[in-house]
């Protein structure tokens, strides 16, 4: 149990290792508030997709699999996306057409394929928790980078830095800090690697 | 007709789809490792995004906006789009096999392309009418189509080059597009049309 949500979290890291779900990843990180909200927007929606695909299973005929998962997605990106709208009006309007984008991330369809659709509900669940998790976690460390060199703040706070680079917010900044910090993870589990060798 | 070309060129290189709004940059990384597949899935895109372009507008317009069941936009423009690719890689098949047999392996990876579902979802929110939402799907795709040979060109380059280990692969293609995305951000300046 602990291992399927842990999985998700590290070993299978859906951003890090899966390279899954890369326009939301590069498109909203420009501040930490709005990584962790598209973070744990797709959690919610990858839970409860991989729960109620697991439960139904065995009535989706083998030919329309596809489709039942893409309107299963669709329907909980939407009670996301009308939450949001009613509840966090100004995270709806920065993330923008990101959160109905949510059905189109492959993270969702593809945890749905590959675990949901065999596994009972409970590591169903769990597998879209740590998934989920897993990729709030990669979209933080993203998007505080990002805040803090490209705009000189964390959170909306501050941090006392006269000149920020602001290219990191622009879209090259994007590309560039993903890119790095994946070196970076490379290079930490190749150490890991050696030393276990 | 000015319009027409401001809102092109917008679509092409100001607003360019994967380098600026970070749309569709699954197939950008993905299909990029050599120029003629890239050529192959920019084109796919680009058919299938002028037809989607098209279909959502009168989807929304003749079926969701008389129905007041706006809510229900997500659901029904990724159903059309699923369908669309299915439909046009048969319709392919059957009256044009030459061009089946090279846009073949790439059409059902749009499905899960988002820069189509989001150009539907951009025609809607910018409310443009039914030709400039055309206009807006054709542009996109040749923008996509821009971006993904470019890169394609670059990273056939990189192939060769001796690049420090724990970057090879993903990690330096990445920097090379932040690269690619800085040249684009000079056409940010060009303010077309207003």
């Amino acid at each position: 149990m602990w291992k399927t949500f842990k999985n998700g979290i590290f070993d299978q890291n859906p951003t890090f290792v899966q390279l899954l779900g890369m326009c939301p990843t590069l498109a909203v990180t420009t501040s930490l508030i709005n990584g962790i909200g598209m973070g744990l927007s797709t959690t919610a929606v990858l839970v409860l997709s991989n729960l109620l695909i697991s439960l139904i299973r065995r009535l989706i005929p083998q030919k329309v699999r596809i489709a039942a998962y893409v309107v299963v997605i669709a329907t909980f990106v939407t009670v996301v996306d009308l939450l949001l709208k009613a509840y966090l009006p100004d995270l709806s309007s920065s993330l923008g057409i990101f959160i109905p984008l949510i059905v189109v991330n492959c993270i969702i369809l593809a945890r749905a394929e590959a675990f949901a659709s065999k596994n009972k509900p409970l590591p169903s669940f769990l597998d879209g928790l740590g998934m989920g998790l897993g990729f709030t976690l990669s979209l933080s460390c993203i998007s505080a980078v990002r805040e803090i060199l490209g705009n000189g703040t964390l959170l909306g706070i501050s941090l006392g830095i006269s000149t920020p680079a602001i290219a990191i917010i622009l879209p090259p900044g994007g590309f560039l800090t993903l890119g790095v910090l994946m070196g970076i993870v490379n290079f930490v589990r190749e150490r890991r690697a050696n030393r276990n060798a | 007709m000015l319009d027409i070309i401001a809102l092109s060129l917008t679509a092409i290189l100001v607003q360019n789809v994967v380098l600026v709004q970070f749309l569709g940059i699954c197939p950008f990384i993905g299909v990029s490792k050599k120029t003629d597949t890239a050529l192959g899935m920019g084109m796919a895109v680009t058919f299938v995004m002028t037809i989607a372009a098209m279909m959502t507008y009168l989807c929304q317009k003749l079926i969701l906006e008389p129905l007041e069941i706006e809510y229900m936009q997500t659901v029904a423009f990724i159903l059309i789009i699923a369908a669309l690719v299915q439909f046009v890689e048969m319709f392919l098949q059957k009256i044009i096999p030459a061009l089946y047999s090279s846009l073949g392996i790439y059409l059902p990876l749009i499905t899960t392309n988002c820069a189509v579902l989001g150009i539907a979802l951009v025609n809607v929110r910018s409310q443009y009418s039914m030709i400039e939402s055309v206009i807006n799907g054709f542009a996109t795709g040749i923008g996509f189509l821009l971006a993904i040979v470019i890169f394609a060109g670059v990273r056939e380059r990189l192939e060769f080059s001796d690049i420090p280990k724990p970057l090879r692969g993903f990690p330096i293609a990445l920097i090379s597009a932040s690269l690619l995305a800085l040249a684009f951000l000079g056409f940010q300046g060009m303010k077309i049309g207003g």
